[in-house]
């Protein structure tokens, strides 16, 4: 039953990425539950989603220690959820760094060497330039698609399958953008 | 028909929309919010925004009593503010069917506390049905007209953060066709005078009887029998975690109609198991009537009445699993803040400057409590701002008025703020009170208000004026400022604390998430100009840090607001590339 977990920093996009992933499971026929953040984590707060797929699907939540993949928008985000990524899983983050505000007051400082933090857990982990790849695809925005383009191997599909789902939860007019990322993200393999 | 990925709250306005429902208002609140504006696209029934909860339910009452289906959807603490016509809308009852969805919020996701609405049904003695899943979002939403019609009551339709936030597979019908039905004069049902209403009291206890009968055998209460020794009674979310938790290990008491609760069906599932647990996030209400029926159960002396439960969690109280292990390194917290050019933060900066007394509210500016602005003093409920300053400044000595304010948003403000304004001018405190008009419903995600000039389907709307709103309440003196023009915001705000009578102050700009906003060119920081002082930091923007002593801004979030430009003693901070 693959359990993904998608982390980041409210505004990040995570709801079209996690909209992404679970239209793909859907294609596979399997059930598919997502669990979304609205409302104040979305204003600049750490952000979590789930999507969980299988034959049947109780919790929508993931439990920890019980993902497949994690994706991370941010790296100290990585380091937060790191946990929550099963033995053997991986974990696939964009090396962006967002500064949360007890950093940026001084009253906390950012974690330093969270790649080899990152070694302590039993997990596969791939460090991806989203920021710049997306920017090299005409917008930031996009950063949330190279990244599922970087996993997307991990995530299993063929190339069809996955553009397949970028027609169906992509609007129209950001089609092309988005299929530049996430082909951008899946180089990086 | 076609099956769907749908938001729980996205299915109970599915679930709304197929059972024929003609009327609809809310006031949004998350985690409740979308199932409005998902209601909004379907032509075939009218739904609106109300000012507030309570002002939701009257109108969606009175459309019931029309002969209409009619629906409100609000969050836990809406249906605090909408309690009055409720409970006695349970003496009424309804003519067309009457739904009210209330999602609570355990964990306190996005809210001020964590209270339980299950307390609500008992205590006003209206049935409540909680669905565990998308496909019983719809369902459960489409049978509470039915049941309102049945048992004339209004239904409440509990969800929760998780349940009203998850996705999952829904199979869709059709609409139904329900004609509205005729009106009909009906005052002993319908006025609620002693008198009348003394009557219509014994028809709510009869109908609580009625009701516990149909808790003992309708099918949205089911025992899933799996012959195991540890029996579970649950609802909404609560089973899904249970049933991840133990799979075919446990026997479940599902309820679906959590009031009023059956005696004999949990009796009957009591015989069939070792060990009865009660699985219940927040109160323990599903417990105490279990006792009080001489039912012998586990529950909070096992489990919280605070925050989420979680699969790991129930597998670890009652079959004594170890918790999973933790994170292995400690990462710095990282709490929601004030977004890259938000109107408050401007204002914030300098109520802090000042060192006033602040009397907060609910909304995004609420963050203003947060470090490094920290200048937000309470926040208690929708429009307490307003009338607890007025409190404030009279219980303590006449100076404290001079150094104290009142923020509130501008929907906050026609939610609940006019009334405790209308409350100062008349018992006569000197108050300031600071209406934060950014335009829109910001916090819970953009929605349309009275002062948007637009209508829950983006229509055309009379656009309310917060200016004249104060005038005709009695406040003379009303003034406007941008809080981007610091220097002005402090002018006006001395100027006011130091007068006698009552002010008001709009500090007016609108939420730099509107699409109408267009970000400007960003800032940058001319390193051979900044000295590293760190007076920019002193704003909270998420955009500015320090790198290697000196300030910098990521281009890629700013707004190009210029804020922080006018923090900066240097001139370092720049528009455009450095």
């Amino acid at each position: 039953m693959p359990n993904i977990l998608i982390v980041g920093v409210g505004g990040q996009g995570s709801l079209l990425a996690s909209r992404m992933i679970g239209a793909f499971y859907k294609n596979q026929g399997l059930t598919v539950k997502v669990s979304e953040v609205h409302g104040m984590s979305q204003r600049g707060g750490s952000v979590v989603t789930y999507v969980r797929a299988g034959e049947d699907v109780a919790s929508p939540i993931i439990p920890v220690g019980e993902a497949d993949v994690i994706l991370s928008f941010e790296e100290l985000e990585a380091l937060r959820w790191a946990h929550y990524a099963k033995e053997g899983g991986a974990i696939v983050y964009s090396t962006q760094h967002i500064s949360p505000m007890p950093v940026i007051t001084g009253a906390a400082e950012y974690p330093s060497e969270i790649p080899e933090k990152l070694t302590k857990y039993n997990v596969r982990q791939r460090a991806v330039d989203a920021l710049s790849l997306s920017l090299e695809a005409g917008n930031v925005k996009a950063a949330n698609v190279v990244l599922i383009g970087a996993a997307s191997k991990l995530l299993g599909g063929s190339d069809e399958d996955w553009a397949k789902v970028l027609e169906e939860v992509v609007p129209a007019k950001f089609i092309d953008l988005n299929r530049r990322a996430f082909a951008l993200g899946a180089e990086q393999e | 028909m076609a099956k769907k990925m749908m938001l729980g709250n996205a299915a109970v306005a599915r679930g709304v929309y197929e059972a024929g429902c003609h009327f609809v208002s809310s006031y949004p609140g998350t985690p409740s919010t979308e199932i409005t504006e998902c209601l909004a696209t379907y032509e075939e029934l009218h739904a609106e925004w109300a000012p507030n909860e309570k002002v939701a339910v009257e109108s969606a009452m009175g459309a019931s009593i029309a002969g209409g289906r009619a629906f409100s959807a609000m969050k836990h603490v809406g249906l605090n503010v909408a309690a009055d016509p409720i409970f006695t809308a349970a003496y009424t009852g309804v003519n067309g069917g009457a739904v009210i969805a209330v999602a609570d919020d355990m964990g306190m996701h996005s809210s001020q506390n964590e209270q339980d609405s299950r307390h609500y049904a008992r205590a006003s003695k209206l049935p409540m049905l909680e669905p565990a899943d998308s496909q019983e979002c719809k369902d459960f939403a489409k049978y509470a007209f039915t049941l309102s019609e049945e048992y004339d009551t209004p239904v409440f339709l509990r969800l929760s953060t998780r349940i009203s936030h998850s996705q999952s597979e829904v199979e869709l019908g059709e609409r139904e066709n329900i004609p509205v039905k005729p009106y009909e004069k009906n005052i002993s049902k319908y006025v609620m005078m002693p008198a009348k209403a003394k009557v219509r009291h014994v028809f709510v206890e009869e109908r609580e009887l009625k009701l516990r009968e149909l808790a003992e055998t309708t099918p949205l209460n089911r025992i899933e029998d799996n012959g195991a020794k540890i029996g579970v009674i649950v609802s909404g979310i609560a089973y899904q975690y249970a049933k991840e938790a133990f799979g075919k290990n446990a026997s479940y008491l599902k309820l679906g109609l959590v009031y009023p609760l059956p005696v004999k069906l949990i009796e009957e599932f009591a015989k069939k198991v070792e060990t009865l647990y009660v699985i219940e996030e927040l109160d323990d209400i599903f417990e105490t009537h279990c006792k009080k029926h001489g039912i012998n159960v586990i529950g909070k002396e096992l489990f919280s009445k605070i925050g989420e439960y979680s699969p790991e969690l129930i597998r670890n109280k009652i079959l004594g699993v170890p918790m999973p292990q933790g994170p292995q390194d400690a990462a710095p917290v990282r709490p929601p803040v004030l977004c890259p050019g938000c109107p408050h933060r401007g204002l914030f900066y300098v109520l802090n400057k000042l060192k006033l007394a602040v009397s907060g509210d609910i909304g995004c500016y609420t963050l203003g409590a947060q470090p490094p602005l920290e200048s937000v003093d309470t926040t208690l409920c929708m429009g307490a701002s307003i009338s607890g300053l007025h409190g404030m400044n009279l219980a303590q000595d006449p100076e404290f008025a001079k150094k104290s304010v009142a923020v509130i948003g501008d929907s906050t403000f026609f939610h609940s703020g006019m009334t405790g304004l209308l409350n100062i001018v008349y018992n006569q405190s000197p108050s300031t009170v600071l209406i934060l008009d950014n335009s829109i419903t910001g916090m819970t995600g953009h929605q349309q208000n009275p002062g948007t000039g637009l209508t829950l389907q983006n229509k055309p709307a009379p656009k309310a004026n917060i200016e004249a709103i104060c005038r005709a309440l009695g406040v003379a003196r009303v003034s406007v400022v941008d809080p981007n023009e610091v220097k002005e915001v402090e002018r006006i705000l001395k100027e006011e604390l130091n007068t006698p009578e009552p002010s008001v102050i709009i500090v007016r700009r609108p939420c730099a998430l509107l699409k109408y906003v267009k970000p400007q060119p960003a800032f940058s920081v001319n390193r051979d100009k900044c000295i590293g002082c760190k007076l920019c930091l002193k704003i909270g923007c998420p955009c500015i840090s320090m790198k290697d002593g000196k300030a910098t801004i990521d281009s890629s979030i700013c707004t190009g607001c210029d804020l922080c430009s006018k923090m900066c003693p240097k001139g370092a901070i720049e528009r455009g590339d450095a």
